[in-house]
């Protein structure tokens, strides 16, 4: 990698956040959008390019004449991939630079351990990020796709193809734990046998007694649900130990983009369900890559979270010019019409006003022996339906909880 | 039945020599030299960098490795010389220099050269025993393990240069007095330190993750290991590191990873309760 050119994009980076505020500063009623995404530590890898998205499509919009008129202002913090920093920021930004809006969080630990200061300050955030679903709170708007968009559809598909034999490797906190919930539910639901679930704290990097555990249950495939760099070790030391598995994933490649990261052929049969990755063939996603490249040459990799955090500036901005106000009451009655929708890099998506996640079109990405992707199926326009189908109604009421199968809404 | 007692010789010798390669060089510059190094993750992650790098440009990977352990030897001494050496006394400000170095290297080459590094893969493939694959690199992993604490004994206690730098640490005065240049000893025992902690990033960079984060996940099996071994690494480390290897690969075996590590660190508490000074303090101590 050239250090001299990574370093030009670095400063480059920082004069064009610093003249965005700027000029932002000088006109009058910018509207100020918090950014809270880790730029160092263990998730750096895969969130540093939700930045370079956000400021992408700022940049865009104010070139268009801004939001309604008014120009965007960016204050962005590096959360440093520490819950306790997102707490701090998030303070921050909602009480003494008193955003309008805040893009916030990658690992669900730090969404959560934010969420209740969003709840107390009344404040708006756009979570763009996949995860295990079930956010049912009125302050919170997903773009991110949840397990009835990931996991719905990649279970039967591997089951199908690899057998009903199923086991889990999942990151040992709340995204892992209730996304293998859904694995599970997902597996017997469809006549299949979980042989096997092991859970892996955040920061392990040696795997060498569950590549020997997984070897042991034989399964047909093995479901990843890894996260952080140290946890993508797995993959180097099972294709070391010829383990030789089928993958299915919802946040690999998606994400981490460990198929350009690891040596081929480690991540051979690796089976990840997204909504947007570079390697996506839609005119509408090459140029979106077109545009990211000929703003950020050295991005190393667009993944969905780029392509989400692209979308949530789009969607914002369209409910703020139609409610003609950036007050959150006024935004959600748009949300509410069900009509707030966005052609953007992974085709149209639209907000649910239920649940307030957003639907997508679903791309099965196989990562090849080389290493490079293809895609054997793609799910069009799936919804979010799970949360309203479970019960949560935001345009009703504004429970601020998180739900999970096996403790859905409580009827009424 | 051969093939499941196989599986847990691999095991045990698996987390040995992770145990033993990732902590050598910190019994040496924490257990020997007494200086708490927070940094010794970061010579880690400067040794696996400087291998990988030297190994995309064509070198073979075993002169890859040492060549990532030369170069954090030879920082680890630039360190000793300007920062280190003022601190030899105040170890508790040993603590805040080697943690804010540990900071400036991990954001340093997060900006320099990005989040993340393509690695080399993992060389030499598998082989087979019953019912299960393995990989023989991390066979070679363990031989290397066993060669360094060999090599090390014999460097420290059947050669001039190691009796010497024990003679300066034990006893800085009467060393001097007999005509040791001390400061150079220090120097060179913290760069040996620092080379250690570069190999054993060198040796793990092809089976990680490249990340300017990566020396943290080697931090607490080190420290755990030197805690509980002591100030002596032949006696101390290496036996801390067969019965935390046991614990720990038993434990990962029947309750998964999570026990494993409650397992290591449940370890350090029980023994630095009963023994303070460590095993090794506790073995020499019961031969006087």
């Amino acid at each position: 990698m050239p250090r001299v050119t990574q370093l030009v994009k670095a400063l480059r980076l920082g004069v064009a956040v610093a003249a965005l505020t700027a000029s932002a500063g000088l006109a009058q009623d910018a509207i100020k959008i918090g950014v809270l995404e880790d730029q160092s530590g263990d998730f750096a890898a895969a969130t540093m390019v939700k930045v370079n998205a956000i400021t992408l499509a700022a940049e865009e919009i104010n070139a268009a004449g801004g939001i309604g008129g008014r120009p965007i202002e960016l204050i962005a913090y590096d959360t440093q991939s520490d819950n306790t920093r997102y707490q701090e920021f998030m303070r921050r930004v909602l009480q003494s630079d008193k955003v309008d809006v805040v893009f916030a969080g990658f690992s669900s630990a730090s969404r959560e351990a934010y969420r209740p200061i969003v709840n107390q300050f009344e404040g708006l955030a756009f979570y763009n990020n996949q995860y295990e679903g079930g956010v049912c709170d009125a302050n919170m708007i997903v773009t991110g796709a949840v397990p009835e968009q990931q996991f719905s559809t990649l279970i039967p598909w591997m089951m199908e193809k690899y057998g009903k034999n199923v086991y889990t490797l999942a990151a040992d906190y709340n995204f892992g734990q209730i996304s293998a919930e859904w694995v599970r539910n997902i597996v017997e639901a469809n006549g299949g046998t979980m042989v096997g679930e092991e859970f892996i704290p955040l920061g392990v990097s040696q795997f060498g007694q569950s590549i020997q555990n997984i070897q042991a249950a034989k399964p047909g495939f093995v479901v990843t649900l890894l996260v952080g760099a140290a946890q993508a070790s797995y993959y180097e030391q099972a294709a070391a130990a010829n383990v030789n598995l089928p993958m299915a994933s919802s946040v690999n490649v998606g994400q981490g983009y460990e198929h350009k990261r690891f040596t081929p052929p480690s991540l051979k049969d690796m089976y990840v369900t997204t909504n947007f990755i570079e390697e996506v063939d839609t005119p509408a996603a090459k140029a979106f890559v077109e545009k990211f490249r000929a703003r950020f040459p050295d991005e190393p990799y667009i993944n969905q979270e780029a392509a989400n955090s692209y979308i949530a500036m789009y969607l914002y901005k369209q409910m703020v010019e139609r409610a003609g106000t950036t007050e959150h009451a006024a935004l959600r009655a748009e949300l509410a019409k069900g009509d707030v929708c966005f052609d953007g890099p992974s085709g149209k998506v639209c907000l649910d006003p239920k649940s307030q996640h957003m639907s997508h079109t679903i791309y099965l990405a196989k990562v090849e022996a080389d290493h490079s992707i293809s895609f054997p199926t793609v799910w069009e326009n799936i919804a979010p339906y799970w949360l309203g189908e479970a019960g949560c109604d935001l345009t009703k009421n504004d429970p601020s909880a998180q739900y999970t199968p096996s403790s859905p809404p409580p009827a009424n | 039945m051969l093939s499941t007692l196989f599986s847990f010789f691999y095991q045990f010798g698996d987390a040995f020599a992770f145990l033993v390669i990732a902590s050598m060089g910190l019994a040496i510059i924490f257990g020997m030299m007494g200086v708490i190094n927070l940094a010794h993750g970061e010579f880690i992650m400067c040794g696996a960098y400087t291998t990988v790098s030297l190994a995309q440009l064509g070198l073979p990977l075993p002169l890859a490795i040492i060549g990532g352990a030369a170069v954090a030897g030879l920082i680890g001494m630039l360190l000793e010389v300007t920062i280190i050496r003022h601190l030899y006394h105040r170890p508790l400000d040993s603590i805040v220099a080697t943690w804010g170095l540990s900071m400036i290297a991990t954001q340093g080459v997060l900006i320099v050269l990005g989040s993340t590094m393509q690695g080399v893969g993992t060389p030499l493939g598998s082989f087979t025993v019953g019912g299960f694959s393995y990989s023989t690199y991390r066979m070679v992993l363990m031989g290397i393990a066993v060669l360094l604490l060999v090599g090390l004994y014999l460097l420290f206690y059947h050669t001039r240069a190691g009796v010497i730098a024990r003679a300066t640490i034990q006893l800085p005065r009467m060393a001097r007095a007999t005509g040791v240049d001390t400061g150079r000893v220090y120097t060179l025992t913290f760069g040996l330190g620092a080379a250690l902690a570069g190999l054993a990033g060198g040796l793990y960079a092809p089976t990680m993750t490249l990340v300017p984060t990566m020396g943290a996940t080697f931090m607490v099996e080190s420290f755990v290991t030197v805690v509980i071994g002591g100030g002596d690494i032949f006696l101390g480390a290496a036996p801390a590191a067969a019965i935390l290897a046991v614990i720990r690969s038993g434990m990962t075996a029947w309750q998964g990873q999570l026990f494993g590590q409650i397992g290591l660190l449940i370890t350090v508490i029980i023994v630095i309760r009963v023994l303070p000074g460590g095993l090794s303090g506790w073995i020499l101590g019961g031969r006087k």
